[in-house]
């Protein structure tokens, strides 16, 4: 075996200064040489630590080892036997907090770069699918079965071609007129490119066999028990968390804030930022304010620098060990010049008389006793009001479930939070039923959502024996 | 799908297309909109839907040609697809007997309002039913109005047609005091103007609210309105509000977040063909 090596190879960037004014992909990949030789440093292990952080159970050892070998059609046969969706996987899961949490190397130097390994062989794979041997699967004889999808979300689209593989007629029910869910409309194509969404789409509805109903928003043009009246069989519930939260202050309604939802969407399902090519236009002043300190947060304020701002902010009430971002990304905002207020809690949003906004009201905080989140809980220091100017406000607060599936589902319990109630296998309290992804846990991760709808397509399989 | 099967023009820049769509042909109701996709490139623009065929699977949409998208839904002939075609979206109009309901429709929000009157109609209410425009023109639906109408009313801003201005309905009220009102029509000032010509009667008036439409899913916010003192998203939690509980000023400050860029649009599309042959 070869010397321990400690070290990772590094990854090709667009740099810092570059980038923020562009709409491409931040990170360039992997070559060829550089994967062989980042597989190489894998140490192989009898028992595997890296499989037990993925929630999917990535054979990763094999995949890597592969590859390690340079032989890619088996790198990439291993990778999609657990994972349908690797080149996005690769791109924007917290493999820091998963797979490579749990990697031994990690304990004296870095750990496999297994994200970045993984995007290189699922893009190698794209790139030569006859090759690669994984886009021509054996599909069974019909088993006459119909199953619907509400929601094309990595949840939706996993249980979608799980179980087209096992011989069921699948469509897919997606209220919008594109699919792919937070993938296409919410993580931006500086992160994701969204020709990788769309190709992950047309794998489903040309060589699985797949149906997608566009446009179609369930719960107003049909609803579950016509489905299962209609002759679907079972159905599968991936239809998000994506109602967006304001933080409930004075002003919020004014011209130029908008819900992270709303700044995304129009960014990326619309392409607003080739507008007036595009039809739908985005309004960015000179000093944006993002609140909030998550994904959506660092997302927002990194496409607002990118539309040509001066300053942006995040503004943030806790500090930044509280932050739920991944690191990486954060960590790309503030190489591109993102500044971050932190103890900060904006109180009113200020305008002018058009309307428009002109600035926050913000109090500082400082950190107190710890919450039922475990994190030090932030109190507003008295009499520290102060005002800021902003022209343009997002709040990206998170989200929560839509109510509209739920309200029309009778039989289909909730919880408080407004999510689904199901078992870990996505069964939910109603017959034929399954639910899984943020529906069911409230905003979490791509991979997360996948494990869901891989385990409610077992379940639903087993059922329609 | 969602294919022209009839096209009509009904006064000078409003135009009438019947769409087929079976599926929400059959579950549509009087009250509820759609969101139209015209091309690969398009926004998502929500029009109320001003009537639908079960047995045909078609629908009707009524609109002005006021911007690009409208502009290049006007050019679609019969047999041409729209991109997309969502719907039915928001609630359906709460139709029961009122007894005598005032029904107002502005400009091209006639067409929906016809749609919604029979309804009344048929679940017996008595109709007072009253149309505007800006000028005589571009009155719709006059003869379909006043045929299920008790009393109708014709009025333009210009007065060269029946009443000038709204402020008749005042007249009309003191004289039957109805019992329930919906007002129709895309420009606040108007639906303001009628509700409050309801309000000193106490006569609980809906009114359909047009505010700035995303997905009109109730994902993103942008219809956010503010009735009775509460954030609400006018998509999922409406259209259709008391009008006495409504922020008007806000609702028109927020639809006029876009000017600049409406006018840039509309500008590169009719002079598209220019550019074309300047880059040739
Ligand atoms: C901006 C942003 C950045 C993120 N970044 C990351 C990241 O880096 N890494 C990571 O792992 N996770 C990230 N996440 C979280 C991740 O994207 C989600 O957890 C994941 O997409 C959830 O998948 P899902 O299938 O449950 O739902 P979604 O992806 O939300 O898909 C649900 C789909 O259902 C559709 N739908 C909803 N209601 C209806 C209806 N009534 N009828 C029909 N269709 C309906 C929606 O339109 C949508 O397309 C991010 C999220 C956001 C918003
Ligand atoms: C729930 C809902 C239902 C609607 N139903 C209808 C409908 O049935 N028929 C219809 O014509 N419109 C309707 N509207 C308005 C319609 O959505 C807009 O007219 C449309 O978005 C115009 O897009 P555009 O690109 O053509 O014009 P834009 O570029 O968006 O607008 C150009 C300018 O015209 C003004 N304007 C917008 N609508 C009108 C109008 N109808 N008449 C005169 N001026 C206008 C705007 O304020 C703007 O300044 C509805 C809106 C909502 C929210
Ligand atoms: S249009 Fe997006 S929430 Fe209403």
């Amino acid at each position: 075996m070869a010397k321990l090596n400690l070290n990772r190879v590094p990854m090709n960037k667009q740099e810092p200064e570059i980038r923020r004014w562009n709409p491409y992909e931040v990170a360039l990949g992997y070559s060829y040489e550089q994967a062989v030789e980042e597989a190489n440093r894998c140490l192989q292990c009898k028992k595997p630590g890296c499989m037990n952080g993925c929630p999917v159970n990535v054979d990763i050892p094999g995949f890597v080892g592969a590859l390690a070998q340079g032989d890619l059609p088996q790198a990439a046969q291993v990778l999609w036997k657990h994972n349908s969706l690797p080149a996005i996987c690769g791109r924007v899961c917290p493999q820091e907090t998963q797979c490579e949490s749990q990697c031994v190397l990690g304990k004296k130097g870095a750990p496999i770069a297994i994200g970045r390994l993984e995007r290189f062989v699922a893009d190698w794979a794209r790139a030569n699918p006859e090759e690669s041997g994984v886009f021509n699967p054996e599909l069974p004889k019909s088993t006459g079965k119909k199953v619907a999808i509400l929601g094309s979300g990595p949840a939706g689209l996993t249980c979608a071609a799980d179980l087209a593989k096992s011989g069921h007629q699948v469509t897919v029910f997606e209220a919008l007129h594109l699919a792919g869910g937070v993938c296409v409309y919410g993580i931006p194509e500086f992160r994701l490119p969204k020709s990788i969404v769309q190709a992950e789409v047309n794998y489903l509805q040309n060589t699985l066999g797949v149906d997608f109903e566009l446009n179609h928003v369930m719960g107003r043009i049909s609803n579950v028990d016509e489905l299962l009246k209609d002759g679907y069989d079972a159905v599968f519930l991936g239809v998000g968390a994506g109602a967006p939260m304001f933080l409930n202050i004075p002003g919020e309604n004014s011209k130029g804030v908008y819900s992270a939802n709303e700044f995304l969407v129009r960014l990326n399902l619309m392409k607003a930022y080739l507008f007036p090519q595009y039809d739908t236009p985005i309004k960015i002043g000179k000093r944006v304010a993002v609140l909030g300190a998550g994904n959506v947060t660092m997302d927002s304020a990194r496409w607002a620098l990118r539309m040509g701002a001066e300053e942006v902010h995040v503004v943030y009430r806790r500090t930044k060990a509280e932050m739920p971002a991944r690191a990486e990304e954060r960590g790309n905002a503030e190489e591109e010049g993102i500044i971050f207020d932190l103890l900060t809690n904006p109180s009113q949003v200020l305008s002018d008389e058009q309307g428009w906004v002109k600035g926050m009201e913000c109090v500082r905080m400082e950190l107190g006793e710890p919450d039922e989140s475990g994190r030090r809980r932030p109190v507003p220091i008295k009499g520290s009001e102060f005002v800021v100017d902003f022209d343009t406000v997002v709040p990206a607060l998170g989200t929560q479930p839509n109510p509209l599936i739920p309200r029309t589902t009778p039989g289909l319990e909730t919880t408080k939070r407004g999510t689904v109630q199901a078992d870990e296998n996505g069964k939910t309290t109603k017959e034929g039923v399954w639910a899984g992804g943020d529906i069911v846990t409230g905003a979490a991760t791509v991979i997360s959502a996948m494990g869901a709808g891989k385990r409610a397509s077992a379940a639903i399989n087993e059922y329609l024996k | 799908m969602n294919k022209i099967v009839e096209k009509k023009e009904l006064a000078p820049k409003i135009k009438q297309l019947d769409i087929e769509n079976p599926e929400i042909a059959a579950k549509v109701s009087p009250g509820q909109f759609a969101i139209v996709i015209t091309g690969g490139k398009g926004e998502r623009f929500p029009l109320t839907v001003a009537g639908a065929d079960p047995s045909k699977g078609t629908i009707r949409l009524i609109f002005n040609e006021v911007g690009k998208s409208s502009k290049e839904l006007g050019t679609f002939s019969v047999g041409q697809e729209l991109r997309g075609l969502a719907g039915p979206l928001g609630n359906p109009t709460e139709i029961e007997n009122f007894g005598t309901v005032l029904c107002f429709g502005g400009g091209v929000m006639s067409g929906p309002l016809l749609y919604i009157a029979e309804a009344f109609r048929q679940a017996g209410n008595k109709l007072i039913v009253a149309i505007g425009a800006r000028t005589s023109e571009l009155l719709i639906f006059k003869e379909e109005l006043q045929a299920i109408a008790d009393k109708f009313y014709v009025c333009t801003d210009d007065g060269s047609e029946g009443y000038q201005g709204v402020d008749f309905l005042n007249d009309v009220l003191k004289e039957k005091k109805g019992d329930y009102a919906l007002a129709m029509s895309v420009a606040t000032a108007t639906q303001k103007a009628i509700c409050e010509i309801t309000r000193p009667f106490g006569i609980k008036t809906i009114t359909s609210l047009t505010p700035i439409m995303l997905d009109g899913t109730g994902m993103c916010g942008a219809c956010r309105v503010n009735v009775g003192g509460e954030t609400k998203f006018a998509c999922v939690d409406g259209p259709e509000f008391d009008g006495h509980l409504v922020d008007w000023d806000l609702l028109e400050s927020r639809k006029r977040t876009y000017v600049a860029e409406e006018r840039t649009s509309s500008l590169c599309y009719e002079m598209g063909e220019e550019f074309a042959s300047a880059e040739k």
